[in-house]
């Protein structure tokens, strides 16, 4: 199969989905003709014009509001947030307007958009260019939340959230843009709330998402030379959750660890850990562990930013202390 | 011609001087990959940031963008702590927390570069809010683009300065684009009639001039400090470089020969140059050696910087909360 990067598989799943359907419009800064700082976009002004791919003014909760509305009146916006640190800026129109919608008109009105922007730190990029903001927008009932894992996932994703009748959150991850991965020239779409098993083990299950979908592969590949075999699952939407993929995961290792790139406290680690233990609790050998970043605004120094994220060393020791039972005991 | 003039001459050229050296070695820097993440230079706009800044005093303070490296260094910065920074060194002025983009001086009342297009016109705002309420005379200055006018924020804090009559002033550096978009596709009608609006006073201003922006600057923080603020300026300049280090190709937003056109005809620093020499301030001379000393002094700074320590680990949680020393410590956050 053909492999393709993530910006490539982004742009296609846009190209696919707009000419398929042509209510679909994208909006933001620098859309156009630059196709975006990390150039995803770029081509598509080319092929459908500046009235469907929408340069805007750096007026985020302007265009955000605009997008609200211009999906309520029958098109389909995506927006394009060129930073997700930026989501602080949208989220009144996000989550008061957008979120709420279809639930306050009592059905009667729907909100069908897509807001497609990143997370992840690890670029020297400083506090306000490096968050990981998923969970921030997870917590917010009637927005649906997508995290690709690779090029693949992020066509089948975004297809699947372009077609969505809700507003649909999807962070891609800002180091994985240049990333190759098979993708199928034929059309495919990846239903939300469906997780992937991206390896099969039966020793301890390590559920990541978005980047650390790789991080978690790489601390198995060091753990199955220990003679560990990890389970790896990607849950692909947060919102929705496949919780019966990872319980059935949880109930066949026994052990589990939840590694995300939102910070630890209060997070999306925190909500997995619970539902296993609410579900599973006496199929586990050990607590659930959970791995986030560090509870710090991402540092710019190299010397203190790589400090801050989950490596496959950490996952790695981490499983090797649930595995010995050392943390069972421990308080 | 009087002594002090020649010598506010002089410090004007040198600190334009400085920005663009300390840009160019930024750029080095960069371009050899010893430097970690983005900048965006403000090589060309000199004029703007020294203009202004020399009207001010230390405790004036000054918000600033995420084009900062020329305000930090109007403001007064040293070169040394300013290269740690870029560098992710201990020695920075943010312990290598902040980077180009979060470039801050306290010690000379610049309260920060800031990542978030239009996100200090909340705090220059406020900052003027302080030293109106506590009966300061600190006039604070907010650095932004023509780009950030399009920020709902700063129409909401604009309509508060004037109602409040805040000793701010507004100073939207008109460099012709926002990003890859030229100005004239994403602001409709005139910026300062922006700031009219509000009844405001605002005036445009011919952002290459040192002079004209430094005459117009002095005249608008003396009676700001009288009360009579806010103010607005529009500076009409230029950036040389990319959008960020990283924008090399551009023709498709902005021709060779508009680049050429300012460089050549318009740079802020030729341009005053050949005025000190015209009006014998200073000869060509003492101006080749006044340049020589400002190339080694940033050549010093990075040496210095290159060879300096990193943060050690333990501080990466630490200043995550003021009185508490490490945020991750047990029974502390
Ligand atoms: C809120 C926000 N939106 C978008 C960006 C990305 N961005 C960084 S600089 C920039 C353009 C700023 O243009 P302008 O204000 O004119 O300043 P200039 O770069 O020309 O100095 C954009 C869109 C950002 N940093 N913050």
């Amino acid at each position: 199969m053909r492999e393709i990067t993530l910006s490539q598989a982004v742009n296609e799943a846009l190209a696919e989905e707009m000419r398929r359907d042509d209510t679909i419009f994208i909006i933001g800064e620098d859309v156009a003709e630059a196709g975006t700082p990390f150039k995803v976009l770029s081509g598509l002004v080319e092929e459908f014009g500046t009235g469907r791919v929408v340069d805007t003014p750096i007026a985020e909760p302007g265009f955000m509001g605009l997008a609200v509305g211009a999906a309520m009146t029958g098109t389909r916006p995506v927006v394009d947030l060129m930073f997700g640190d930026f989501i602080y800026l949208i989220m009144d129109q996000l989550c008061n307007q957008a979120a709420k919608t279809h639930y306050m008109s009592g059905g009667k009105m729907r909100a069908p958009l897509v807001v497609r922007t990143n997370l992840g730190a690890t670029r020297r990029s400083a506090a306000q260019h490096s968050q990981s903001l998923h969970a921030l927008v997870a917590h917010i009932p009637g927005l649906k939340v997508a995290l690709p894992s690779s090029a693949y996932e992020a066509k089948g994703l975004m297809k699947t959230a372009i077609r969505d009748n809700n507003p649909v959150v999807i962070f891609e991850d800002k180091l994985m843009y240049n990333d190759k991965a098979p993708v199928p020239e034929e059309e495919f779409l990846i239903p939300f709330g469906v997780a992937n098993i991206k390896r099969a083990g039966t020793d301890i299950t390590l559920i990541g998402t978005s980047s650390m979908v790789q991080v978690c592969e790489k601390a198995a590949e060091i753990l199955s030379r220990e003679g560990i075999e990890a389970e790896v699952i990607d849950p692909r939407t947060i919102v929705p959750l496949d919780e019966d993929t990872l319980l059935a995961s949880a109930k066949k290792t026994s052990r589990v660890i939840v590694v995300d790139e939102g910070h630890q406290s209060y997070g999306i680690t925190g909500e997995i850990a619970s539902r296993l233990n609410e579900k599973a609790f006496y199929h586990l050998d050990a607590p659930v562990m959970r791995m986030g970043a560090m509870d710090v605004p991402v540092p710019f120094s190299p010397a203190l930013e790589d400090l801050t994220v989950p490596t496959p060393e950490a996952v790695a020791e981490g499983a090797r202390k649930l595995m010995s039972g050392e943390l069972i005991h421990a308080a | 011609m009087a002594k002090t003039n020649t010598e506010d001459y002089l410090r004007m050229y040198a600190q334009m001087v400085r920005i663009r050296t300390f840009e160019d070695t930024a750029n080095q820097l960069y371009l050899s990959a010893k430097m970690p993440g983005l900048t965006h230079m403000y090589s060309g706009e000199e004029a703007v940031a020294v203009g202004i800044c020399e009207a001010l005093t230390t405790s004036d303070r000054i918000t600033s963008t995420h084009r900062g490296h020329g305000h930090c260094v109007a403001k007064g910065a040293a070169f040394k702590e300013m290269f740690c920074e870029l560098l992710g060194k201990e020695e920075g002025y943010c312990r290598g927390k902040g980077g180009s983009m979060h470039i801050a001086d306290q010690s000379n009342g610049n309260l920060g570069a800031n990542a978030i297009v239009g996100g200090s016109m909340g705090i220059a705002t406020g900052s003027a809010f302080t030293a109106k309420m506590l009966g300061r005379d600190d006039v604070t200055v907010c650095f932004f683009g023509d780009g950030a006018t399009a920020q709902g924020l700063m129409y909401e804090v604009m309509n508060m300065a004037a109602l409040w009559q805040l000793p701010v002033i507004y100073a939207c550096e008109n460099n012709g684009y926002s990003e890859y978009t030229a100005t004239a596709e994403i602001a409709a009608g005139s910026i300062t009639a922006r700031a009219e609006a509000f009844g405001i006073e605002a005036h445009q201003v011919d952002g290459q001039d040192v002079l004209a922006v430094n005459t117009l600057a002095q005249d608008l923080v003396a009676r700001a400090r009288k009360g009579e603020g806010p103010f607005f300026i529009e500076l009409m300049t230029y950036r040389y470089h990319g959008h960020h280090v990283g924008d090399i190709n551009r023709e498709y937003y902005r021709s060779k020969d508009e680049e050429r056109d300012w460089k050549d005809n318009r740079d802020p620093i030729v341009k005053f140059r050949g005025w000190l020499v015209d009006q014998g301030v200073a000869t060509e001379a003492e101006i080749e050696a006044m340049n020589a000393q400002i190339k080694q002094d940033a050549a010093e700074a990075v040496d210095y910087a290159l060879n300096a320590r990193y943060p050690a680990e333990s501080e990466v949680d630490m200043h995550v909360y003021a009185d508490i020393e490490h945020a991750l410590a047990p029974h502390t956050a």
